[in-house]
């Protein structure tokens, strides 16, 4: 039995505590300190441990079983507007309309009850069901006639693709109830407490950081069991697996519906933190960015998916504030040049120095002692 | 006085589900085609193909490129289904009605063309997962190596002469490991009946000895249907011999009888 924690995963899991621990208290420190971290950098690194989840959920799929799907960022958005609507309930008649219960888009919109489906998210427990339970649906039924009609490789990736499309351009509808292209914003608080308080936006990052870990430990636990290694096996010799009598379609429609409840839960997380969500999450574009983050951090490692989110969207950061026309360049050229020479991405890539390193280090320690023993 | 048969009503009126006559033809071999056709747009890959194969008997398929063989083995482990015919598995299982899943369970193993090993997983892990288990994903995730299957994954390896490489990644065997490992693969699954397609392919004189050694002795307690170009190989097993042409059997018998048929001669062998 392979290990749960490899040491791969123990600096993994150490370097967390460390941001999670070292976050709150330079936060603390006042604002003339070189170390400061001001306020407005918490929900952002915070914003960064969502997408180090979302990227895990597509490489536990990718890296682990060769399911690429492009349309994760719908399983995202779905956890994030489940959480919006609750946010969106808490509002309650401190909207700009005051409408005790209707938020302010639906009195805009003059309609005049609650939707069904709102039903229920005053109550944040229903809400952080709805979290997993609405992603986890969705990627259950589409996995299921997808899988069971052995739709597979390019196939499979243009359909999730036409998926997140279509359910963006639903959902920029206003008559969705939804907040059509507005999205749903204006929150005021989460269980009581202000969203844009500081306090409230070490909690959420400190929450962020703890699904990231809690959601690592449990793909590793996955992986490490025969079951990923069955994962495995499909991803390297379909047809040898299913001749050998394991059910493909099964395991394919598990390990996706689980993929996609943790991509709902990073939905979740952002949300608050950025205080909107809107149907431009839905976007194409931003699913197949989330593969390359997987890509350039190192596919099929959990640790480099969660690394590439970390580097690609810190760079992106700077890049849209510094030279916003060239983000994009620079991101196409990144995949480019990430898959051309650091196929492993970046942590197999330092994996590999490391290795070469001590294997050299090891080389000198025996000529030295050949050399003593002359 | 009414006869006593007067009492007991007709098998219709007393509503119980009366067993189906037997449709189907019974039979006592291990599996067992008739009539079987497979066509793909108007080609017929299998033309009324019937063949039965007994408990524990090793046959030979030989026949020209096209001739069906695969097309066959596709059919038996339901990658295809036919568009006519009868495939009965142990005289119960109907095969043209499983996937590919249900029949490996029922005890179908398959040997690939090209040597399919998982190439990322050690020695080990190829035999492990191929071990005879719940396939279903829950008990899957929850499965713990036993004792019991540590011995027989020490007991396989040894058969394959894999030993020494157990925890090697399958990739890194040569050709002809690669083959053991998967013939190995098949046997971890304990099935009645193993479906082997080409396994000389590639392989040096000794190692194909050696497999035509290893296809005897599994055949001792099992069913194995051997597809093969290699006629050296072919006398080596010194089995019942059948030759497929144009989705049918051509011929049937010993490789002595089958050689001196003029009409296999023409399609297959030459003159």
């Amino acid at each position: 039995m392979s290990a749960l924690l490899d040491r791969r995963g123990i600096v993994f899991l150490v370097a967390l505590a460390i941001l999670a621990i070292a976050v709150p208290l330079l936060n603390a420190l006042p604002a003339s300190s070189p170390f400061h971290i001001s306020d407005h950098l918490v929900p952002l690194i915070g914003k960064y441990l969502c997408f180090a989840l979302l990227a895990l959920s597509v490489d536990l799929i990718w890296g682990y079983c060769g399911i690429l799907s492009l349309g994760h960022g719908a399983f995202f958005a779905l956890g994030g507007y489940a959480m919006g609507m609750y946010l969106m309930r808490q509002i309650g008649p401190r909207g700009v309309y005051a409408h005790p219960v209707l938020p302010d888009f639906m009195v805009f919109l003059n309609m005049k009850e609650l939707p069904w489906f709102w039903h229920g998210f005053d109550q944040f427990w229903f809400a952080a069901i709805m979290v997993v339970v609405v992603p986890g649906l969705l990627a259950f039924a589409f996995g299921w006639l997808a899988f069971r009609s052995r739709v597979t490789g390019v196939y499979l990736s243009i359909i999730t693709q036409a998926m997140t499309f279509a359910l963006m351009l639903a959902l920029f509808r206003n008559d969705m109830g939804l907040g059509g292209n507005n999205g749903l914003t204006d929150f005021k608080d989460i269980l009581g407490f202000p969203v844009q308080a500081p306090s409230t936006r070490i909690a959420l990052f400190l929450l962020s950081a703890l699904a990231l870990a809690g959601a690592y430990l449990l793909c590793r636990w996955i992986i490490a069991s025969k079951l990923g290694k069955v994962l495995v096996a499909v991803r390297d010799a379909e047809s040898r697996t299913r001749f050998l009598g394991y059910r493909v379609e099964s395991y394919k429609l598990a390990v996706f519906t689980l993929s996609a409840m943790l991509a709902g839960i990073a939905g979740a997380l952002y949300v608050p933190q950025v205080g909107i969500i809107n149907p431009s999450e839905f976007a194409p574009a931003n699913s197949i960015e989330v593969v390359i983050w997987v890509a350039v951090g190192g596919r099929g490692t959990l640790v480099g998916a969660a690394l590439g989110a970390f580097a690609v969207n810190i760079g992106k950061s700077w890049f849209t504030g510094a030279l916003p026309e060239l983000w994009l360049f620079a991101l196409g050229g990144l995949f480019v040049f990430v898959t051309l020479f650091m196929p492993r991405g970046i942590l197999g890539t330092l994996e590999d120095w490391h290795g070469a390193f001590r294997a050299r280090r090891r080389v000198r320690a025996t000529d030295a002692a050949a050399q003593a023993a002359e | 006085m009414t006869h006593p048969d007067a009492l007991i009503l007709p098998p219709e009126a007393t509503g119980i589900a009366q067993p189906a006559p037997a449709a189907r033809p019974v039979t006592t071999a291990l599996l067992y085609l008739d009539g079987v056709t497979v066509s793909f747009d108007g080609f017929r890959a299998l033309n009324a193909l019937s063949l039965t194969i007994g408990h524990a008997e090793m046959r030979a398929i030989i026949g020209p490129n096209g001739a069906g063989k695969t097309t066959m083995m596709d059919v038996i482990t339901g990658k295809t289904r036919p568009n006519e015919g009868d495939v009965l598995f142990e005289g119960v299982h109907d095969l043209t009605r499983l996937d590919e899943a249900a029949i490996a369970s029922l005890g179908i193993g398959r040997k690939f063309q090209t040597p399919t090993v998982f190439d990322m997983h050690s020695v080990e892990d190829n035999i492990l997962l191929a071990l005879k288990s719940d396939r279903r994903p829950f008990p899957t995730l929850f499965s713990r190596r036993t004792g019991e299957e540590r011995d027989r994954i020490d007991a396989l390896l040894a058969r394959i002469r894999l030993t020494d490489q157990r925890a090697r990644k399958a990739a890194e065997l040569s050709h002809g490991q690669k083959q053991w490992l998967e013939i190995g693969m098949l046997l971890a699954q304990e099935p009645k009946l193993l479906l082997v397609d080409e396994p000389a392919a590639g392989m040096t004189d000794r190692e194909t000895a050696d497999t035509a050694d290893l296809l005897r002795e599994i055949a001792q307690t099992r069913a194995v249907v051997v597809v093969e170009h290699d006629m050296t190989f072919v006398r080596d097993l010194g089995v019942k011999v059948t030759c497929l042409h144009e989705g049918s059997v051509l011929a049937e018998g010993s490789l002595d009888a089958v050689s001196a048929n003029e009409r296999v001669i023409d399609v297959y062998l030459g003159r």
